[in-house]
This record gives structure tokens, sequence and C-alpha cells, in this order.
């Protein structure tokens, strides 16, 4: 029956895989809302999003690795189930994650076929010809010549991709999602991986194609697929959009968030200055400056280097060359001098880099503070107690008691506690990596408030942030990053969530 | 709102800490254990088997104080044993060379020092985990101490230098009178001082501990010297309780002392745990081993009891712990 329709009306071709109505949520966030999506056949689909926008959820919900709260599937037309990745993998769909899979010290033919391997005539062996020669074929088809027996950890980044796609490709994938493949590649590696993108093509292998680059995204698509907070915005062609209209539907405007900040009519003194910092880390060339009374957003995508300035700034990371100066001095060495000096990182991990979960909430309180609270090197609990108790009325921070196991409180809580640490040492200058996340809006604006009096009594703030609404409406001003660069600089009155992204993003 | 309902959910803190509840059940297992022992054995309650058990008790107590700020700090000290061994046979060499038992306590705690010094470096400037370092370590200072005894044992010690390990000052053992000042500098020092603060804010989270501003690697290196050192203060103890000294008197040591600290509460996995609690693991090693001797149960039972023993303390810290969070 459908046949025969098919033949009497030649007209849109049946999707190779096909979303609808795909929703996935979250404690208290809805990662994809209502997403519709095709891909087809010898197609390059380009997913595009700002961070955040739910790109990620959408393809671990594609290769399986979450499951859709709601939503369909449909694999040429007929409905199918994603449960699970080997669903996935028997559909076809193979990802290329920006962190390959691979098992560094196995060889390239023994990574390509790991855990399927041809066995041999005495049963528990594998007939390791067989698997070199397979090995070969596959990379034949890729157009990828290399001695199979090659170790995989003497690969470049750019051969490693191609040992991924070869290990998608003897799978059977016929839908491969690549996560920004271009993000570590020379632009000659990118050639060449553009031209394999055609190949694989030509031979109907469908591409979802994640990117931060408009270049790329005009280069190389067929469609594109725009995403902002976890709903899709619209799917449009190339040839139909610009790159600014892009940008528009990426941006989008939450109107009803606000956040109080009162700005200072001038800034006050110079407190650090960063020249020409470079660290091994990836960042180079970085120069910032922060003044008393200011606070200075640090922009760009997840992966631009803006935690690694953080780091180095902190003294966490080592600094290759380049200058810090803080209050009029020099300054190098490893955190606790930073530390010392008056220099605090709220650190983007809170869980994992700025708490001890198990220890209460006063240990944690006290623990940058304890030079300056206990110069004598006798510690005192009850006068630790005390303090703690302060900053907690201070900050308002929810919890029984001082004593409470600091794991326990809500992530705002946590949050409080960390600055809350920094406060009691009496720092200066104020780092914040991702202040606000997985916090609740009420706990986001009282954190925001309480930045806004530490830079009015004569502190400053350098915040990271990807809720670009944020950094536009409590910085002065800010710095926009692009790999490991700064990429440019935004006063307030420059400063829009338009202009960020386009800062951050790649241009033709 | 949410932090409201959230903190209703969590469960009420108990009058007392954490860390004093884990003590307290301690000390009442010790009792139970007298108890028990008392009704068993007529002996047990004599005071010359209670001297007895707290001398016995003190000298894996100095090596197992000294080792559980390691293992706070989530790293294993395993060559505290081989460290006595080198420490006593040169301390000795020293008092039979120069007739000076206060220069020969001196080098003795030096040697412990620098072992622990060593053992510092490797770990934090060499990256090298605890475990592996001071396990190589206890093999090279084993080496060094079998080539530098070449077989021979050193024997008879002046009668002053012999008071500290068997004298008695108003009717106490003097190793029992050390114990004391040592429970109490080392519970001072880890309860009392910034430094002992740092070095439980490293064992929870070390991450944290170096992004908080605390110099981690000086801590770490401190934790170890401190460690080293106790196993020199031992190894004076145990050359002048002995009167001689040999290269392998230290091949028995360093297992009941980790058995002593996991017994007293602290976790391997760092951040939790005190010296008194260590205290009373060795004591409770020291009784058990005591009373098998009393109820002439055979010694080759004994290390299976102490596994028993260790195996429970954990799984019922952890029980306790799991219920507490």
């Amino acid at each position: 029956m459908s046949t025969a329709m098919l033949a009497i009306e030649p007209s849109p071709p049946v999707p190779l895989l096909e979303l609808r109505g795909i929703s996935k949520e979250f404690p208290g966030v809805k990662a994809l809302d209502d997403v519709s999506f095709a891909v087809f056949p010898g197609e390059v689909h380009m997913l595009l999003g700002e961070n955040g926008a739910g790109k990620s959820s959408l393809m671990k919900v594609l290769c399986g690795a979450y499951r859709a709260d709601a939503g369909e599937f449909y694999h040429r037309g007929d409905k199918v189930a994603i449960d699970s990745t080997a669903d996935a993998r028997k559909l076809g769909i193979a990802v290329i994650f920006q962190e390959f899979s691979l098992v560094p010290h196995l060889d390239i033919a023994q990574n390509i076929f790991l855990g399927r391997e041809p066995k041999g005539r005495i049963p528990g062996t594998i007939d390791r010809r067989k698997v070199l020669a397979n090995a070969r074929r596959v990379l034949g088809t890729i157009g990828f010549d290399i001695d199979p027996s090659t170790a995989v950890d003497k690969l470049g980044v750019a051969q490693q991709q191609m040992v991924e796609i070869a290990k998608a490709i003897s799978q059977k994938a016929r839908i491969l999602v690549m996560d920004e493949p271009t993000a570590a590649l020379s632009d000659r590696e990118t050639e060449l991986l553009f031209a394999l993108i055609a190949r694989l093509k030509a031979d109907g292998v469908s591409i979802v194609y994640i990117s931060h680059r408009m270049a790329e995204v005009f280069a190389l698509g067929d469609r594109i697929t725009v995403l902002r907070d976890g709903r899709r915005i619209d799917g449009v062609r190339p040839a139909e959009v610009t790159p600014d209209q892009l940008v528009r539907m990426m941006v989008g405007r939450n109107v009803d968030m606000t956040y109080p900040r009162n700005f200072a009519d001038k800034p006050g003194e110079l407190l650090l200055e960063v020249k020409g910092l470079t660290a091994s880390t990836g960042i180079s060339d970085i120069n910032i400056e922060v003044r008393r009374g200011e606070i200075v957003g640090l922009c760009g995508l997840v992966g631009s280097g803006r935690s690694e300035v953080a780091r180095a700034i902190f003294g966490a990371d080592a600094v290759t060359s380049g200058e810090i100066i803080f209050d009029g001095k020099a300054i190098s060495g490893e955190p606790d001098l930073a530390a010392r000096r008056g220099i605090a990182l709220i650190p983007e991990s809170r869980k994992s880099e700025g708490l001890a979960l198990l220890r209460s909430v006063s240990d944690n309180l006290v623990v940058s503070a304890l030079r300056k609270l206990f110069p004598s090197g006798l510690f005192d609990q009850r006068s630790a107690q005390r303090t703690s108790e302060g900053l907690i009325r201070q900050l308002r921070i929810a919890t029984p008691s001082a004593r409470q196991t600091v794991g326990l409180l809500s992530g705002g809580n946590q949050q409080k506690v960390v600055i809350g640490k920094w406060l009691a040492a009496g720092s200066k200058l104020f780092i914040f990596d991702e202040p606000t996340r997985g916090i609740d809006i009420g706990a986001k604006s009282e954190i925001f408030a309480l930045i806004d009096r530490l830079v009015a009594e004569g502190a400053a703030a350098l915040m990271i942030s990807s809720e670009q609404i944020e950094i536009c409406h409590v910085c002065d001003r800010a710095y926009v990053m692009r790999e490991g660069r700064i990429a440019g600089h935004l006063t307030r009155s420059e400063l829009t969530e338009e202009n960020i992204v386009r800062l951050g993003m790649h241009h033709a | 709102m949410t932090d409201i309902t959230k903190d209703a959910i969590a469960p009420p803190r108990s009058f007392l800490s954490q860390d004093a509840l884990q003590v307290f059940y301690r000390l009442l297992a010790a009792l139970l254990i007298c108890a028990v022992l008392a009704v068993l054995s007529d002996s047990f309650l004599s005071l010359g088997n209670i001297l007895n058990v707290l001398r016995q008790a003190s000298l894996t107590f100095f090596i197992a104080s000294g080792l559980t700020l390691v293992v706070l700090t989530a790293g294993l000290d395993l060559s505290v044993g081989a460290n006595v061994a080198l420490s006593a046979c040169i301390a000795g060499t020293v008092i039979h060379k120069t007739g000076s038992p206060a220069l020969g306590i001196l080098v003795g705690l030096a040697c412990g020092g620098i072992v622990g010094l060593l053992n510092g470096v490797m770990v934090t400037a060499l990256r090298i985990p605890s475990f592996i370092a001071t396990y190589g370590m206890l093999w090279v200072l084993n080496g060094l101490t079998y080539w530098y005894m070449a077989g021979e044992t050193l024997h008879g010690f002046p009668a002053g230098f012999r008071q500290i390990g068997s004298g008695y000052l108003f009717g106490l053992p003097i190793p029992v009178y050390l114990l004391l000042v040592f429970l109490g500098i080392g519970t001072a020092f880890a309860q009392r001082t910034v430094w002992g603060q740092e070095i439980y804010a490293i064992g929870a989270n070390p991450v944290a501990a170096r992004l908080s501003g605390i110099p981690v690697a000086r801590r770490l290196l401190l934790v170890y010297v401190v460690s080293g050192t106790m196993a020199g203060l031992a190894s004076i103890i145990f050359l002048s309780r002995l009167n001689s000294a040999e290269a392998d008197i230290g091949e028995s040591l360093t297992l009941p002392a980790i058995a002593a600290v996991l017994i007293g509460g602290t976790s391997l996995f760092g951040g939790v745990g005190t010296v008194f609690g260590t205290f009373i693991g060795a004591l409770i090693l020291t009784l058990v081993l005591n009373g098998m001797n009393l109820l002439s149960v055979s010694a080759n039972w004994q290390p299976l009891v102490t596994g028993i023993i260790v195996i429970l303390a954990v799984w019922l810290d952890m029980k306790t712990r799991r219920r507490a969070q």
C-alpha cells in the first residue's frame, strides 16, 4: 500500500531517522522540550545552539545514553524505541564524542573491533590476521592510509578521530553524530575531515554535526536546526539565512529576569592586571584588568579557556609565561599564596572542588581563614563556630546549625558556604566560575545581591558564566574568549547577548 | 523554600559529634572486653597485668599515633616498622660508640624524621602514591639495616638509658607516662592547631583544600616527618626496653600499628578519625592479645582474631556513618 503510494507521489523522501516531540527533564531543568528533528539519508544536519541549549542532551537521547521522558522515534518511517545505547547501535547510530573512547595502548585494529573480534580456531582466541585484514578494509573505505597495527597512543588527535569514524563505519553506522569534530584539528586536518564527510555522504551516511563555527555551518550543512533553552527554534537551509540571523535565533530573550546591581559611577583603582598570560592548559596571551568596585565578565563557549584563566590567576595551574600583578605586586605560585594575598576562587564544581562535603558547615566556612582567625596557630573550635554563625546569619545560609554536615545543604546554600569561606578570609578579588550553576532562581538573585554588595564595599569580581543574560545584567564590562585567547572586550553599553555570541563564535 | 524542606528532612545532629560518638563506642568496647576478661581470668585485674597491657599498648600507640595523621590525609605509611628497626640500630650504635644516651636518642629521632621527610618528598614532589612510596621505602630501609648490621646484635646499654623502656616512676612504667604525654600532644595537635585542622581538610577533599588556599604539599610533608619521628621515638623505647637491637625487630610492628589506626576509627579514605581513637584501638588490640595469653589460647590464633576485629570495626564504622548521612 505504502509503496504504491510512494510510486504515485514521488515527493518527500522518508527520513532515515525522525524524532517527534522529544522531552527530557532533569530536576529543576527542562533539558529538551518537545523537540522534533529529522535526519535524511546522505545529508549533513547541523545542530546549533548556545551552551545549555540542549544539543548535548539531544545527542545523548539519540545515542540512547539518556531515555527521553516523552516523544517518539521513527526509523525509515517505522516506529522504534531507543531505550539503550544498544538500541541506538542497532539502528546504525554512532556518536563521535569530543573525548574519544579509544583504548590508548591497544592498536588501531584492536580498537576498531574491540569486543567484536573474529574468533580464532581455538575457542577463546582471536583471529589476529583476520582482525588486521578487516581493519585494513574498513580504513580503506574511509581513505585512511595507515598500518592498523599502530598503537593508538602514537596517533595525533585527527588520526584518532579517523579511527573512531572507522570504528563506527565497521559497526555499519548509517548516522554519525559528531560533536564539534574540528575543535582540536588544524586547518589541513579539517580539510581532510571535510573530504571524508563528503565521501560518507556519497555512500548515503547521514551526519548530525554539532558546531560553533559559522564557516563550517555554511560550508558543510545541508540543513540547520537551531536549539535554544531546550526547544527547537527553527529548521532552515543554509541558503535561506545569514550568519546574523542564525545568531539571533540562538540568542533569544528571556525578559522576566532581573538581577540587582548598583553600578558605580566610576571604577576604583586597579586591583588585578594580567599581562600576556600563557599556560600549558591551552590559554595564551591573556590580558585582563579588573578594578575595585567592578564586576568583570569572562565569557565564551564552554572549552574556550575561561576556567583555565581563572585557575592560572589563582595559581592552581602552572603559568608558562606572562605576568599577574595583584594589588600593585607581582604574584606567582601556588593557590595558598594567591589566597593569602587576597584572591578568592569560587570554582565551577562546588561539590568536588569547593567543599569538603562530609565536614561541617563551620569547618568549611573557616578553612580559608584559619591563619587569619588564629594567627598563633592554635585553633579554637568555639571561636571558629562563632565566626561561622556570624557568616551563616550574614549570608542567610539555611542550616539547622554550624555543625550540620555541609553535604546535606541545598545547592544554593552550599554555594553560599563556598563564598562565605572567602568572606571570612577577607579576600579582595573574587573569581566566580559559574556561580549560579544548579541553583534555583531565588538563590541566584541572592548570590548576585551578595556579589553586588561585595564590590560596593571595595572588592572586585571576575565572573565566568555561560548564562550570557546574567553577564549582561550584572557586569560592568566583559571579556569574551575564543579558543584560549581573548577575542574581544565589551563595554557596558556594548554588552549584549548578540555581541557575546558573535565574538565567541568562529566566523568565515 | 526548597532549602527549608531539604533541611527539614536532614537528621538532627545528636548531642555528641560523630567523632565523639565513635570514640565513645570504642571505649565501651574496650570496657566490655575488660569485663569479659575479668570474669574469665583471675589474673587479668592484677595491677601487674594491667600495667603490662598499658606498656605494650604504648609501643603500638607511638607508631600508630604518627601513622594516624598520615591516614587522616588519606595516605599510608608502610615504612614505620622498618624505620623503627633502622633508627634503633643506628641509635644503638651511637650509644655504644659515644657512651652518650642523649646523643643516641637525638640521632634515633633524627633518623626516623629524615626517613619520614624522604617519604614526604616522594609523595609531594614526585607525586608517588603514598602506599607505593612507603612500601618501596620499607624495602630500602630493610636493605640498609641488614647491610649495616651484617647479622650482628647490639646488646647492653647503660642502666640510665634502660630506665626509659623498663623503669618505673611512682609505681607506673615510664612508657605509660610517655603514652599519656604523647596522647595529649597528638590530640592537641590534631584538634587544637591550625595545622591539625588543615590536615583534616586535606584528607576530606585534597582538591578543595588546595583551592581553599591550604599549602597541601607542606602539610603532607609535615605529616610524614611526624610519622617518621614517632617511629624514631618508638625505636628508642624499643631499644631501651629490649636492651638490644637486631635488624629484624621492625617486621612485626607495621601491621599492628595500621590495625590500631583502623580499629580506632580513622578512615583510610581520609578526613575522619582521632588520635584518641587510635589509642583505644591500640588498647583493644593489646587487650585481646593479653586475654588470649591469659586464657592460654595458642598464639597462632592471634593474627586471625586481629583480622576479624579490624574488619568488624571498619564495617561498623561505615554502617553508622552511612546512617548519619
